[in-house]
């Protein structure tokens, strides 16, 4: 394999459900590729000005050393990332990043939660757990059918895919947790994986950590928190246990038992940089509008 | 000696703490002039041994004082590739100018400043050429680590003749150049400028390559690498579970630090890295980096700096230059105290610190005076940032994937005076082996290293 500091090419870039906000892309990154596994994330620099960003690892192909990144416009960075199209260069990716899913033959079935954009990471957690002999019931959430994606995607690496939206408009009416509760009070459950919205994944590991009358299951959330290098260093991405110990996302998961995070302080924490981040979005919007991008 | 020793000329205090740029600003042709008629050409001269990479001292003065600018140059690269970060960052005080013996009775010659001026004015007029390098030889070399140490033992082998290539995690090379030490003590051109001479020499850089995730080093092996170093740094923030440590605004000097050099956090909302600041900040810790989190701090616009360090003035182990330029630019010290924990607001911001007031005690390990608590002396601080800086670790993301790579309890990597491991062509130096120390030893561990893979390899191939 050659080395020579390749360029990150964006290969490919498709549009997500019907929001306007959810892309797809592959990224030419054969290192990376070469290493990735269901759990990793990568950071990327989108360009000189630009922020480190960690986004998890969707999909990869050893093969055409390509990696698939799922995105939602959520800021500047992720709207300046939605405005490069195919053939467009991404300036620094780094990776793979964070630990390896753990995989294991569970004896009862295991669930899948992903929320919104957290759908994408889902994928290859579901595909791998599968290909080791496990029943997956994928639950996929959103506000509205719009931000929902990759149905046949998720359908093709689980037993059972139930969509949930919080308006109706499609699946069953409310949150994740409705159709969660239901198979966790009637059936037997190995495993909860809940990826998506940090008051999701919260909702959800309090759901299945043993109360009213519900057993307790064992769960693990990802966490994409605020990091800059993600190996460890900078200590942005730390959450508290509720024990007050302090763990490092970047290094210790992205994936972590769910029920030993503080999510209170961590929603808190997650909240740091607020203002900026609107500042640096409305100023990047308005520099679109000059320019026509968008 | 009737020619005091020359002044460093400075940017004013008061202006300083409104900019980034450098706060030394170098000798003048007329100073150096001066200085260098200072310098005794001893027969025996101390200050070389002073030296971690024992630069010909007395030769390049001589080469000064005889106009040969150039010359000197050269001479100085003969030990040290970067010799514009050395005469910035190395203590030298404690090291070649300590040793000078004019230092017994007067003032030593400021050799760190002559250094420093040749090498701006090989840079200034850009005579930069490529130094002397045997024949390529074709035998490949990684080198783990951009820092000092790595960058300092690629420039020796490719000079050797080797085949090198750096591979370093983040998007810039420099390690602790770019990422900690800031602007204002060390331009970011001038790393740049010194990584442009090793790329003269045909060094190759690769970055954002984490060795033990993006590859590994048996990837390297089967790429046809004979030989490594390991110079990765102590890279993981200490941190201590008390009371209030998950509070937004309390944060490592590392993420600080990194934020505000290598992301150009200053320069938000043009950089999209935010980095938060408030009116008063604390600083916990007395080394260089807690200086350096301080200095930053102030230049953001911080109204009020206060450094909180357990042990007394006398025991810090930052530079003296840089404390005292610490002092003229107004951050406050308070000395023999340790905080207890932070207390935040109803929104879980950190708004005071509890300290606890300490005492000197008998001398610990490391040689210094340990503190002690003074039962019932805490007293609170108000600060809208608390900025923790009591140190780093080893990161274990290498040396976890090369398990029979002996490390020592702390996770740092074992070797000898030569860097040599426990394992056949690995070597390493720098803080991922002592811990953290400075640039300039770092700098002297790389080229230890450098001499014994050149010898491995000759023996080898």
């Amino acid at each position: 394999m050659g080395l020579i500091n390749m360029p990150y090419k964006i290969i490919k870039k498709i549009q997500l459900g019907n929001s306007g906000t959810l892309f797809e892309m592959d990224i030419d990154a054969p290192l990376i590729a070469n290493k990735a596994y269901a759990g990793n994330f990568i950071l990327i620099r989108i360009n000189e000005q630009g922020e480190r960003i960690p986004l998890t690892i969707a999909d990869y192909d050893r093969d055409k050393g390509i990696i698939t990144i799922v995105i939602q416009v959520v800021g500047k960075s992720t709207l300046l990332l939605s405005h490069q199209n195919e053939g467009d260069e991404i300036l620094d990716v780094v990776g793979p990043l964070g630990n390896k899913i753990y995989i294991e033959k569970y004896e009862y079935p295991i669930i899948i939660i992903g929320g919104g954009v957290g759908i994408a990471p889902c994928y290859p957690q579901a595909k791998e757990l599968r290909q080791a002999g496990n029943k997956i019931i994928s639950i996929l959430g959103a506000r509205t059918k719009d931000l929902i994606f990759w149905r046949e995607k998720m359908a093709s690496v689980s037993d059972q895919t139930i969509i949930c939206t919080n308006d109706g408009s499609e699946g069953i009416e409310g949150f994740v947790t409705k159709p969660l509760k239901e198979l966790i009070s009637k059936d037997k459950i190995s495993l909860v994986i809940a990826i998506g919205p940090m008051i999701m994944m919260k909702n959800v590991a309090e759901l299945t950590s043993g109360i009213e009358e519900l057993p307790k299951v064992k769960t693990v959330v990802s966490l994409n928190t605020i990091m800059i290098d993600g190996t460890g260093m900078c200590g942005g991405c730390r959450f508290p246990a509720k024990d007050g110990q302090i763990h490092f996302a970047c290094v210790e998961g992205p994936d972590v038992d769910g029920h030993i995070i503080d999510f209170d302080i961590l929603l808190n924490r997650e909240k740091r940089f607020a203002e900026f981040e609107k500042k640096s979005y409305d100023l990047y919007k308005k520099e679109c509008k000059h320019l026509k991008i968008g | 000696m009737k020619i005091p020793r020359q002044k460093m000329r400075e940017q004013d205090p008061s202006e300083r703490i409104h900019n980034f740029s450098e706060v030394t600003l170098g000798f003048t042709e007329d100073m150096v002039k001066i200085e260098v008629e200072r310098c005794l050409q001893c027969g025996d001269p101390k200050c070389v041994n002073g030296c971690p990479v024992n630069i010909d001292i007395p030769n390049f003065i001589r080469l000064i004082k005889e106009n040969d600018l150039l010359g000197a140059i050269r001479n100085i690269k003969e030990y040290n590739i970067l010799p514009a970060i050395c005469g910035r960052v190395c203590p030298q005080e404690v090291q070649c100018e300590k040793a000078c013996i004019l230092s017994k009775r007067w003032e030593p010659v400021a050799i760190g400043a002559l250094e420093r001026y040749v090498a701006d004015w090989e840079r200034e007029n850009q005579l930069k050429e490529c130094p002397d390098c045997e024949a390529p030889n074709h035998i490949k070399v990684a080198i783990i680590g951009s820092g000092p140490a790595g960058l300092t033992c690629a420039a020796d082998l490719a000079r050797a003749g080797y085949d090198v290539t750096v591979f370093e995690a983040f998007h810039k090379g420099g390690g602790v150049l770019v990422y900690g030490i800031p602007e204002f003590r060390l331009p970011k051109e001038i790393v740049e400028d010194e990584i442009d001479t090793l790329k003269m020499l045909g060094v190759k850089f690769e970055y954002n390559r984490i060795i033990g995730k993006t590859l590994t080093v048996n990837d390297l092996k089967e790429m046809g690498f004979k030989a490594f170093f390991i110079g990765v740094g102590a890279g993981l923030p200490s941190m201590r579970k008390i009371q209030g440590i998950h509070l937004n605004g309390v944060l490592t000097a590392n993420e600080f630090l990194t934020r505000a050099n290598l992301m150009k956090a200053y320069k938000f909302p043009e950089y999209d890295t935010p980095i938060k600041i408030g009116k008063v900040i604390t600083v916990i810790g007395g080394g260089n980096t807690a200086l350096d989190s301080a200095r930053v701090a102030l230049r953001l616009g911080a109204e009020k700096v206060i450094i909180v360090y357990r042990r007394s003035e006398a025991e810090m182990p930052a530079r003296r230059e840089e404390y005292h330029h610490a002092v003229e630019e107004g951050v406050e010290f308070q000395f023999l105290s340790n905080p207890t924990r932070f207390l935040g607001d109803k929104d879980g911001n950190v708004v005071k610190i509890e300290v606890i007031k300490m005492k000197l005690g008998e001398p610990d390990s490391s040689g210094r005076p340990r503190p002690i608590p003074i039962e019932n002396s805490e007293y609170l601080i108000d600060c809208d940032t608390v900025i923790i800086a009591i140190g780093t670790d080893a990161n274990p993301i290498l040396t976890k994937t090369i398990p029979e790579l002996k490390t020592t309890k702390w996770g740092y990597i074992e070797a000898d005076e030569n860097g040599k491991t426990n394992l056949e062509g690995i070597f390493a130096g720098g803080d991922i082996v002592t811990g953290s120390a400075t640039v300039i030893s770092a700098m002297g561990a790389g080229r230890k290293a450098a001499t014994a893979i050149n010898l491995y390899l000759k023996s080898k191939y």
